[in-house]
């Protein structure tokens, strides 16, 4: 294995990080805390407590999880798409790498990013609401799986995109809707029957549901089908990916 | 000389059907400079993209030093820097940092003792902590070069690295040429400018839709295909070329001042001495004389032409 340049584009790509520090990381946190100011105090002052957490902590899993699928995205479709846009995926191509050497570098930064502004916008939250995570070792583990399968799938769509419009479509017009309607800000027992077992097509709410879980020892579905589930999207953008290094897809004509 | 790099029947067919390279053979030998010329869609950046491992070949095979290049494209690859015809570059880091990435990304371990003199010879060493986007186009190009040389490349192409540039920074990258070639490292060369092949190559090659119609040492080229003129210049008009100098197939210009002698370099100095001495016996008399070789750009344009000549006869 190439492990030196498996650290060349790890460290490329952090490097972009620390170049545009502000968009990367002071912008998700200054979104989140705003969000907590809006739904954790102003609305969620008349909101007494959700499934015995106040609503302010019951929304925390869910902010975080909301940056961490959004940064995951935007991170990694950048981060292969921009040496695409600009040509230099020449030197990715005809250096001796392997196609699982080049993921692991893009992807393995890509969740690094989205993980420490994940943790950042936790700590952030304990300054607004006091949380006790009953779970710490699950909290971590879908927090890392969640940052690596939703880089994976930005990946997908770097590769896949043509332009910057496209690069934005997935992010903003599915992610994004998906992450709001899977129970960021509230559980999904709150809706009607039948919005219910529609919520139940979105894999975004196995995500928050798990996290969840493991901040309050609840959660909407059980924590055993949010592991199967977040495992199921790794598996199935390992798969993409997989073929579209095997057919060259976007990248060698 | 051995052979570094070995092309094989290679044939590329786009999924538009368009068949950029057909069948082509081709061996590079160690520390040469090969130029490969052909007009736009010829298939240069084509053969360049496969053997580098950014193009999927239909068939045939590309072997470097040994390794093929898609079985053991590792050791295939590590051998060949790429200087692509494009000025891509990422603007937003240092000089320093796009020469690291590339030495570590081709699996080398950090050497600043070799980059500084790579980037010594290159005249970059003075920017190294300069954003790229900050560099002026030859230093973006020499930048490139930098870049794929960093993993100490023994083969390396360079696609059209003069295109765009201005007389001065062309002289300069032929000097650089020239020092890779000294060091060892040999050098394929793809170009519109057949005065760059002129200059700097050995051997030369051209290609023309898809296929390889010549590979000739450039001195065996001049000399096989080369013609001279010789014009003299003479000391009174002439009405007509008088029938004794007739053998010599001499052209009387337009303005009846000059007769035009054209010879080659097997006929040329037993031709020139009979032409001199029949022009004595004719009582014609000249002023001046000089001589004018043709070039490698007329050699290219017949033999690119002869090709499709003789391409459009097979399909009539």
């Amino acid at each position: 294995m190439n492990l030196r340049a498996i650290w060349a584009i790890y460290r490329f790509e952090m490097a972009r990080t620390f170049r545009t520090l502000l968009q990367s990381i002071v912008s998700p946190v200054l979104s989140t805390a705003l969000y907590f100011v809006v739904f954790g105090a102003a609305i969620g002052s008349r909101i007494s407590e959700v499934e015995g957490v106040s609503y302010g902590a019951f929304i925390v899993p869910g902010l975080v999880m909301m940056s961490l699928l959004t940064q995951s995205l935007s991170n990694a479709s950048i981060g292969i798409y921009f040496p695409r846009f600009i040509g230099t995926i020449y030197e990715i191509l005809s250096a001796p790498v392997s196609p699982l050497e080049i993921v692991i570098g893009y992807v393995g930064a890509a969740t690094t990013k989205a993980v420490v502004i994940g943790l950042i916008i936790l700590a952030t939250a304990f300054l607004f609401v006091p949380i006790h995570i009953q779970h710490p070792f699950w909290m971590a583990s879908f927090l890392v799986l969640t940052a690596i399968s939703f880089s994976l799938f930005g990946f997908i769509i770097g590769i896949w995109a043509d332009g910057f419009e496209r690069l934005q479509i997935v992010p903003l017009l599915v992610v994004t809707p998906l992450a709001f309607l899977g129970g960021t800000f509230y559980s999904i027992r709150m809706l009607p029957e039948v919005w219910q077992t529609i919520t139940l097509f979105n894999p975004v709410v196995y995500l928050i549901s798990g996290f969840r879980w493991s901040f309050f020892g609840t959660s909407d579905v059980s924590v055993g089908i949010s592991l199967g589930a977040t495992l199921a999207v790794l598996a199935l953008c390992l798969t993409v990916i997989y073929r579209i290094f095997q057919t060259g897809y976007r990248l060698k004509t | 000389m051995l052979p570094v790099l070995t092309i094989s029947k290679l044939s590329k067919t786009y999924g538009t059907g368009f068949q950029a390279l057909k069948s082509v053979d081709l061996t590079i030998n160690r520390g040469e400079v090969f130029a490969l010329l052909g007009p736009n869609g010829a298939g240069k950046t084509t053969l360049i993209g496969i053997v580098c491992g950014i193009v999927r070949a239909t068939s045939g095979t590309v072997t470097v030093d040994g390794h093929d290049n898609v079985r053991d494209y590792r050791r295939a690859r590590a051998k060949i820097g790429l200087v692509p015809q494009e000025l891509t570059v990422d603007g937003f880091i240092t000089v320093w940092d796009a020469v690291s990435f590339s030495r570590g990304l081709f699996g080398k371990k950090p050497d600043p003792a070799y980059l500084e003199r790579m980037l010594r010879s290159l005249t970059l060493w003075d920017r190294k902590d300069s954003k790229i986007i900050t560099l002026s186009g030859g230093m973006k190009r020499r930048v490139l070069i930098a870049k794929a040389l960093a993993h100490e490349p023994e083969i390396l192409f360079l696609d059209e690295p003069t295109a765009g540039v201005d007389v001065e920074l062309r002289r300069e990258m032929w000097t650089v040429m020239e020092q890779l070639k000294q060091s060892g490292v040999t050098i394929i060369l793809t170009t519109h400018y057949i005065d760059e092949a002129e200059e700097m190559a050995d051997r030369v090659g051209v290609i023309n839709k898809g296929e390889i119609v010549l590979v000739e040492s450039k001195v065996a080229l001049m000399t096989n295909l080369g013609r001279k003129e010789l014009t003299l210049q003479l000391g009174q008009p002439l009405a007509a070329i008088p029938a004794a100098l007739g053998a010599h197939r001499l052209q009387l210009s337009d303005s009846h001042t000059q007769l035009i002698y054209t010879y080659d370099s097997e006929n040329g100095p037993a031709g020139i001495t009979a032409l001199f001495d029949d022009l004595a016996a004719a009582g014609i008399r000249f002023s001046d004389l000089s001589t004018s070789e043709r070039s490698l750009e007329e050699i290219f344009v017949s033999v690119v032409h002869d090709g499709d000549t003789a391409r459009k006869r097979q399909t009539a």
